[in-house]
């Protein structure tokens, strides 16, 4: 991340533009050329496209480079501790079960650090939507292994190339109970905001997978070029499937070849509604 | 107990409860409606009521995977507005060490309950201890301030974690009740008494385009509370921040914020800090006491009172932010001797230490134990003490 305090950044869009009064521009610290910023616009404009309000929705975030998008938000926004967002999001949602709550955090955050929070989370099918960016590195703090990072890349700390298989966020999700799963590009707004769509209408817990390259930590160590050129790099490797089972979504800088799709679709009733429940039992009982 | 007295306990609503029990109670009648835990010995109980309570009264309680998620969560269902709260032991106290500063400088109110076992590690898990006071203070890093209270009786348990909510609410703070494994699995007689004032936060004091979560705006130091789920929009973030909630990386900003969080506490003393008095007004010597410890005290002063010993006792019942005007009392008074007694290798003691300057020594009956120390222990400590 390249903070520069030089750069004055506006505030705002101009007053007819539809995300005028949504984010504070002047937050976006990320390098020019990353896509955190892209994702951050998505969930707002499905956000204004479904004419929620910030009294409608929350929006939680990790520690990391996608740890400060939450800061962009006009809205209720938290900057959790590392790794704790999908916690966090869960106190929001399980005390107030109104609220459209987001997560918006890195591969480092939800699945090193918070890793078990968010087998949990997909357990208990709780209905919020969590998106990883997912770069493949832990960008912050200076691009070190994360628990996506491809078998054989330089990072600052494999610096003989890495020597740990990474997670399939897909296939991981799936398993642990996630009713709703897709991974897109992010540089595929159109898909990427068709999925925050179908993630906010599944009434259960919903993850997204941003493809999101870090051109200054990642790129840089494994010679993959600047902003552009890394996302060429990963076009030539996307492969949209429809249908696809979620064990099948192959996740491989090695071979080339990163199955994208929407993987799970598959709406269960969700945590709060069984609470809900719950309590007409308990009171029954009394 | 014949029928007839039972008869008489339920119009005086006297029962026969444990402490772990009450405290759960006493959150429910303060309003407490979110318990978010993991379970631990000797504090599960606690977990076990509020699963079955918190659903009749349309409130929620989650089992989480770990000690980590159960207070983060407890931090996030605090920002919608409700009373929140989770119990743990010295474990799972350790791993929500850095939410708790997260809970402090994002002010939310919020309860943790701590039923000390025997530590360090694993320790004991199904005995007493009081070896985690110095830990419901300096658990998590950076400068902060805590506010600890210290129940001997299943009463206090009731009492103080109905207290413990209204202080968290009133200073937008986290707050502990510090119990122990006997405290919170004996059983005595309860009053569950609804003769309390319940406080609830303070709400933004401006309209929502004006907010600014963190400016202050009354000499309380504490900010007005935006929810989730309102007309506000608000950022708040664990990093140091400036009134509008942005992260500031300054020195000042630094300064400005730690200065007003601690000083909120620290300023609260008077209101906050309660202990108990014996005796005083001719002690010269005296034995301070807390939590379960303090319950053989009494009998061992009054032993030696009757041997022509003048000797008092204080019992502290909130030991976090410390109560410097306690001790400052002590000094006015003139005594002589402060014996800490304590069921650890010395901790509160510590911070005693740091008032000999007022005049009196300071001493120690620091034993390790997971047992109370008895009126006789105590009362031969005092009369060694007082022929030294
Ligand atoms: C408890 C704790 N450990 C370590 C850190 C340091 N830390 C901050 S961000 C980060 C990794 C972030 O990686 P990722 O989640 O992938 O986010 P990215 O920067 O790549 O978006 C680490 C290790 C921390 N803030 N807190
Ligand atoms: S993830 Fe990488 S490219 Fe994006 S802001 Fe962080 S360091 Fe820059
Ligand atoms: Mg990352």
């Amino acid at each position: 991340m390249t903070v520069s305090n030089d750069v004055s950044l506006p505030d705002d869009y101009p007053e007819d533009h539809p995300l005028h009064g949504r984010l504070n521009l002047n937050r976006f610290i990320f390098c020019a050329g990353c896509l955190i910023g892209t994702a951050i616009t998505a969930i707002t404009s499905c956000l204004v496209e479904r004419g929620l309000t910030p009294k409608d929705y929350a929006i939680v975030s990790g520690i990391g480079c996608t740890g400060r998008s939450s800061g962009c938000f006009k809205a209720p926004a938290f900057h959790a501790t590392h790794g704790r967002a999908i916690p966090f999001a869960s106190g929001l949602k399980l005390a107030n079960p109104d609220l459209e709550v987001f997560v918006l955090s890195g591969d480092g955050d939800l699945f090193a650090i918070g890793g078990n929070h968010f087998i949990h989370a997909c357990r208990r099918n709780i209905e919020i939507n969590v998106l990883c960016n997912n770069n493949g590195i832990y960008g912050m703090t200076g691009g070190q292994c994360a628990p996506t990072t491809s078998i054989g890349d330089f990072t600052s700390t494999s610096p003989y190339g890495n020597i740990e298989p990474p997670f399939n966020l897909v296939s991981l999700a799936a398993a642990a109970g996630a009713s709703y799963v897709a991974r897109w590009p992010g540089y595929d707004v159109l898909r990427l905001k068709g999925s925050i769509m179908a993630a906010m209408d599944n009434p259960g817990f919903s993850f997204i997978e941003v493809l999101a390259p870090c051109f200054t930590q990642y790129g840089r160590k494994n010679n993959l070029g600047d902003a552009v050129k890394m996302l060429e790099w990963l076009r030539k490797q996307v492969v949209i499937e429809k249908n696809c089972p979620p064990h099948d979504a192959e996740y491989s800088h090695k071979n080339g070849r990163i199955v994208c799709g929407e993987f799970v679709n598959s709406p269960r009733e969700g945590f709060t509604q069984k609470i809900k429940q719950l309590r007409e039992t308990a009171q029954k009982k009394r | 107990m014949s029928s007839g007295s039972q008869e008489k306990s339920k119009q005086s609503k006297l029962i026969l409860t444990t402490g772990n029990y009450a405290c759960a109670e006493g959150a429910i009648a303060v309003g407490c409606r979110f318990f978010g835990g993991y379970p631990i010995t000797p504090s599960s109980e606690i977990a076990h009521y509020m699963s079955r309570r918190l659903p009749q009264v349309d409130g929620t309680f989650v089992q989480f995977e770990d000690e980590l998620a159960s207070i983060v969560a407890v931090v996030g269902a605090s920002y919608t507005g409700a009373k929140a709260m989770t119990a743990t032991s010295g474990p799972g106290l350790s791993l929500m060490a850095e939410t708790i500063g997260l809970g402090f400088i994002l002010e939310a109110p919020m309860v943790i309950i701590t039923v000390m076992r025997g530590g360090p590690s694993t320790g004991q898990p199904t005995k007493a201890s009081q070896s985690d006071v110095m830990q419901t203070r300096y658990l998590s890093h950076g400068d902060y301030e805590m506010i600890v209270l210290a129940p001997a009786s299943v009463q206090e348990c009731y009492d103080f974690t109905i207290r413990a909510f209204n202080l968290a609410e009133k200073y937008r703070t986290p707050v502990i009740v510090a119990t122990d494994g006997i405290v919170g699995q004996m059983m005595e007689p309860v009053r569950y008494h609804s003769n309390f004032d319940v406080i609830n936060r303070k709400g933004p004091q401006v309209p929502p385009e004006d907010y600014q979560p963190f400016e202050i705006i009354d000499e309380d130091l504490v900010p007005g509370m935006a929810t989730a789920g309102s007309d506000y929009n608000f950022y708040v973030t664990g990093l140091t921040h400036d009134v509008t909630g942005s992260p500031d990386m300054t020195p000042e900003g630094a300064i400005k914020l730690i200065t007003r969080l601690c000083d909120k506490v620290r300023r609260g003393r008077p209101e906050i800090n309660d202990w108990e008095e014996n005796h005083l007004d001719d002690a010269e010597t005296v034995i301070l006491s807390y939590g379960i410890n303090s319950r053989g005290t009494p009998e061992a002063v009054e032993r030696a009172r009757q041997k022509g010993y003048k000797v008092g006792s204080v019992r502290l019942k909130s030991l976090w932010p410390f109560p410097e005007e306690l001790m400052e009392k002590l000094g006015k008074i003139g005594i002589k001797k402060l014996i800490v007694s304590e069921m650890n290798y010395g901790q509160v003691i510590r911070e005693v230490e740091r008032f000999r300057h007022l005049g009196f020594e300071v001493s120690g009956m620091l034993v390790p134990t997971t047992i109370p120390f008895s009126p006789g222990f105590i009362y031969e400590n005092i009369i060694k003490e007082m022929q030294k």
